[in-house]
């Protein structure tokens, strides 16, 4: 067995033990709570998790990949949500069948978001470091604050727009307002399950992780480490950088119509998809090891989990989580304390015990 | 009148922001990082002055000083303790986000001191508006202050980089540091010097934000840092008066937008100008063009 | 090194591993517990550590007097952090602790999305402060302590259109602009139907200015539009926080109108280091204000300010209203806490349908079947810095 693994080369055998993570974590999962072991708190955060996993994993592939440093992916996710539950909304009693109607929204969100990150991506990928940064913060911002103001209603005449509030909509005595400004989209059915969101995060690596591995993701990683080489051989910049970048979106909107399925309302606040939601995102990949698609995995589940488990110690639980993640980035990244670890490692102190008793 | 009227609020809320920029950029010509934390040091300046002058009642300028002391300090162990071990990790997004992690632990330790609830500030300027026109202009004192100390700062910053020794030992740090260590420039100290005088500006930058703005609450830093962030970009990265220009820009279109436009999407004006200026000039108003190294 | 990494893997795995897995079926409960949820972090912090500061001294106080049929009450106030999410995070792991009754949540974004999960399990829910309508439709386990928005909206162009409202010079007030939170959940709500109900009343709303969550530190650009239309009353559906800095703004430009607010500018006159002076004249439809003269009031604002140091506002009085309201509820039904959650629920579901209660929020309140209260405002003006009933 273990030979034949070894026939398997390098990178797939990766990507395998990949994905046999996610489907073990998957039936223990399910085992535990076919057994009533599983606390009311994992359960509820177990879509969640496969929505902060999906958000991860495609930023990874914009930031370790790509090598461009995102700061509005939430924004792409604000998209998805929203178009996913705007469909969901006006379709509710139209497509009975939950499971197809819910589908099709998803395939909605990662349009809508992928359209937008293309759009986006056109003029800003021009743009590098932290421009790039600046410039799609600006872009995450711009989403949210518009989907903040805009509202949308339909009647027997179709929808009606509107950017000031719910009364200039001009609707008829029938009318509905399906997205109310601030007030968002209330009153969605919840159609987001742990499977399905399982598959998702399935997908989701599958795209990602043969992207990587295919020719396209190797161009892609070539422009990462060196772009005016890459240049020089040929390699098409901007239609790889493009690429990345709009798939990028386009999971991240997927990530936003679990999201949204998930809670039976949905607005965009400062919490969920603005500026700080990127971060976090971002804190995620960066923990995880840039580029590594596993440790975003792993980094957003750890990560979600810790301020909840956390809840024990209410007052102080921010201020510890604040603290627990600069130890963290230190720990792992610092020059200095990763000497430290060479030198003090298990193994180096194994060894030197080794040696020592070789001596005596 | 009106239009005069927004242009000197604009003017007001876009000297703030050109100071705490001032921090933003000096901080990252020369350490080339994003400093998230910067905003809520502006914040811990603010409550220092809050705590000294309305709880304490001590001088509002004794309280200014002793807030700008306070503020040094937390800069340089802020960088001692969470970015110098990070100087030479393998990506710069590190030290990003371990900003981001200070930026959180500074607001999370004002919640736990000072309580969540909105606190009213006492405007620490002593002397009253100036009414033109009859009164149909009314010209805040802070306006005028902040307005006057975000020139004063400038010039002596101007000044102190270009004709001192510490201030070319910064410009040779934040052009080349491996060059300027060579060269026999304390590289550390450099740094730390930056950041002593970044923060001493955000305290300024605080208590001037509140005066004019008479609240504050452990969030008041977060949302101005980004907008100052935003406006140092916005007049070029690492550029001294490109922050100013930025900062005052950023100011009066924020408010102007706020007029005319939208008050609901006056941010979204803000960032729309970012990007097109950022189309139109790659690097800011004045920032330099960056030369890709082969 | 990799080992070290795997090793305090391992250990994080662990730690979190007993918070996944510690509480299993803690359906064996020896009291009534009562969990709460609220933003405790965050710009919103202030609201929700009000409602569990109020909740804790009536819990204490209940307890202190023997709790309810001799058996002491627990409670418990998790941080959703203003977002709904947590918010149902929250949720779960206050059943895991062993929630029977919620009290919560505080704000009606998160109260909508929590509240689709207590009609799942049939927990009975009172929120203190959660006023949109969306909150308690469709969900017949939800009940409200305060009033709903549009309740508010309506009200107060009633009040204005209705009653009147004098200006400065002592002429009756025609000219009205609203400022609003466009992203906020109760702000627009009532703004909504505040326009909508000033269309049939005696008054022009001459201007309407909103401002966002993100740019709430400047309000001169609204003001002085309010001013150009020379609005003689300014109407701020909005919490007090932002409606303090509007007043400082106010007076700084000479701008003297009548500002009329609705239950979120309670707690304006207890913001720390505040002029109140600048508050003088301003009117308020809420159903509580910190120094009204009965017993009831003036013991718990008492009790608050020992404890905490500041004057509560009404999301503490709210939420000491609630925690009553449970006690009345369970001892009217006779329920007990070894019934299951949706038997509870049903039980108590019945008997605040049945109850009239007093308490510093209104007098004789009773509830519809819906969850909305019935309770009548009061107009308040603040003169001399104190709370005078209109």
């Amino acid at each position: 067995m273990r030979e034949r693994l070894a026939q398997i080369p390098k990178p797939m055998r990766e990507n395998l033990i990949t994905f046999g993570i996610v489907v073990v974590a998957f039936i223990v999962m399910q085992i535990l709570i076919s057994l009533n072991m599983l606390s009311h708190l994992m359960t509820g955060l177990l879509v969640p998790l496969c929505v902060y996993v999906i958000m991860a994993v495609s930023l990874n592939l914009t930031v370790g990949i790509l090598g461009e440093l995102s700061l509005g992916h939430a924004g792409f996710m604000c998209l998805g949500a929203f178009a996913g539950a705007f469909f969901t909304k006006v379709m509710e009693n139209v497509i009975t069948f939950s499971l197809f109607r819910f589908i099709l929204a998803i395939l909605i969100g990662a349009l809508v978001a992928g359209v937008f990150g293309l759009l986006i991506g056109l003029p800003v990928l021009r743009f590098r470091g932290d421009y790039l940064a600046i410039v799609t913060l600006a872009f995450g911002e711009i989403i949210k604050n518009i989907i903040n103001a805009l509202f949308v209603g339909l009647d027997d005449k179709g929808f009606h727009f509107s950017l000031r509030d719910s009364l200039s909509l001009g609707m008829g005595e029938e009318g509905r307002v399906i997205i109310n400004g601030a007030q968002g989209i209330v009153g969605m059915p919840r159609d987001s399950t742990f499977l399905i969101g399982t598959i998702l995060v399935i997908i989701t690596l599958f795209i990602v992780l043969n992207l990587i591995n295919s020719r396209d993701g190797r161009a892609i990683m070539s422009i990462r480490d060196n772009l005016i080489a890459s240049e020089s051989v040929g390699i098409d910049v901007t239609r790889y950088k493009l690429m990345a970048f709009t798939i990028s979106a386009a999971l991240a909107g997927v990530a936003g119509v679990l999201y949204s399925h998930n809670l039976n309302s949905v607005q965009a606040t400062p919490r969920n998809f603005g500026f700080n939601m990127s971060i976090m995102i971002l804190v995620f990949v960066v923990l995880g090891g840039i580029g590594n698609i596993r440790g975003s995995i792993i980094a957003a589940v750890v990560l979600t989990v810790l301020p909840e488990v956390l809840r024990g110690i209410s007052d102080q639980r921010m201020l510890i989580y604040s603290v627990i993640l600069i130890v963290m980035m230190i720990f792992n990244w610092s020059p200095k304390v990763l000497e430290w670890r060479e030198k003090h490692s298990l193994k180096e102190w194994l060894s030197r015990l080794r040696k020592r008793k070789a001596k005596v | 009148m009106n239009f005069i009227s927004f242009l000197i609020n604009g003017l007001s809320l876009g000297s703030i922001y050109a100071i705490i920029a001032l921090g933003y950029t000096m901080v990252y010509g020369i350490a080339k990082m994003l400093n998230f934390a910067h905003g809520d040091v502006i914040m811990v300046g603010a409550f220092t002055v809050f705590w000294g002058v309305s709880m304490q009642g001590f001088d509002p300028f004794l309280s200014l000083l002793l807030s700008i002391t306070i503020c040094i300090i937390l800069g340089v162990t802020i960088e001692f303790i969470a970015y110098r071990p990070l100087r030479g990790a393998a990506s710069k997004l590190v030290v990003l986000i371990t900003a981001i992690g200070v930026s959180y632990f500074l607001q999370n330790l004002a919640l736990l001191i000072f309580g969540a609830s909105t606190k009213s500030f006492t405007s620490i300027v002593p002397f009253g508006p100036v009414r033109l026109f009859d009164g149909q202009i009314i010209i805040s004192s802070e306006t005028l202050v902040t307005f006057a100390a975000c020139l004063i700062i400038m010039t002596s910053l101007t000044l102190f980089i270009h004709k001192t020794k510490p201030g070319q030992a910064m410009l040779a740090v934040a052009e080349d540091k491996d060059a300027a260590q060579l060269m026999g420039i304390n590289v550390n100290g450099t740094i730390t010097l930056t950041f002593a005088i970044g923060s001493g500006l955000a305290a300024i930058a605080g208590v001037l934000l509140c005066s004019a703005y008479p609240v504050i609450s452990p969030y008041t830093g977060a949302m101005p840092g980004i907008k100052a962030f935003i406006a140092a970009v916005f007049g070029g990265i690492g550029s001294i008066p490109g922050a100013l220009i930025g900062g005052l820009l950023l100011g009066v279109i924020e408010i102007l937008g706020r007029a005319y436009i939208s008050t609901q999407l006056s941010d979204v004006i803000v960032f729309m100008v970012l990007i097109i200026v950022l189309l139109v000039k790659p690097t800011g108003l004045l920032g330099r063009k960056l030369q890709e190294k082969v | 090194m990799k080992k070290f990494r795997k090793l305090f893997s391992l250990t994080m795995v662990a730690v979190m591993a007993m918070g996944v897995l510690s509480s299993c079926g803690n359906d064996a409960r020896d009291t009534f517990m009562i969990g709460g949820i609220g933003p405790l972090t965050g710009g919103a912090a202030v609201y929700g550590i009000s409602v569990r500061n109020g909740a804790q001294i009536a819990v204490d106080e209940i307890n202190a007097t023997g709790g309810i049929n001799g058996k002491e009450i627990e409670f418990n106030m998790q941080d959703d952090e203003l977002d709904a999410e947590r918010s149902v995070n929250a949720y779960n792991s206050l059943k895991d602790w062993g929630m029977n009754i919620l009290m919560g949540t505080v704000t009606s974004g998160c109260c909508v999305a929590v509240a689709a999960h207590t009609a799942a399990d049939n927990m009975f829910q009172l929120t203190p402060s959660a006023s949109s309508v969306s909150v308690i439709e469709g969900n017949d386990n939800v009940f409200q302590v305060c009033f709903t928005d549009p309740n508010q909206g309506i009200g107060a162009a009633d009040y204005i259109g209705q009653v009147g409202v004098y200006a400065d010079g002592g002429e009756l007030v025609s000219r009205v602009a609203v400022i609003y939170d466009s992203s906020d959940v109760y702000s627009s709500g009532i703004y909504e139907k505040f326009i909508t109900a000033a269309a049939g009343q005696p008054f022009d709303v001459v201007a309407v200015e909103a401002f966002t969550g993100d740019s709430k530190s400047d309000f001169s650009v609204q003001l002085q539009i309010a001013r150009n239309a020379d609005a003689q009353l300014v109407f701020l559906p909005i919490y007090y926080n932002e409606a303090a800095l509007i007043l400082t703004q106010a007076a700084a430009m000479d701008y003297f109108p009548v500002f009329f607010g609705c239950d979120g500018l309670d707690g304006i006159l207890g913001v720390e280091n505040f002029d109140t002076s600048l508050a003088e004249g301003v009117i308020l439809l809420t159903p509580f204000v910190a120094d009204a003269d009965d017993a009831r009031t003036q013991a718990f604002v008492a009790e608050y300010q020992r404890r905490h140091g500041e004057i509560p506002n009404q999301f503490a009085a709210n939420a000491y209203d609630a925690i009553y309201i449970i006690r009345d509820i369970i001892l009217h039904s006779g329920a007990t806490y070894t019934m299951s959650i949706s038997d509870l629920g049903n039980a108590l579901k019945k008997a605040i349908t049945e109850i009239s209660f007093t308490g510093l929020t209104g007098d004789n309140m009773t509830w519809r079947s819906t969850g909305e209260v019935n309770k009548i405002p009061k107009a308040m003006i603040i003169r001399g810095g104190v709370y005078i009933g209109l």
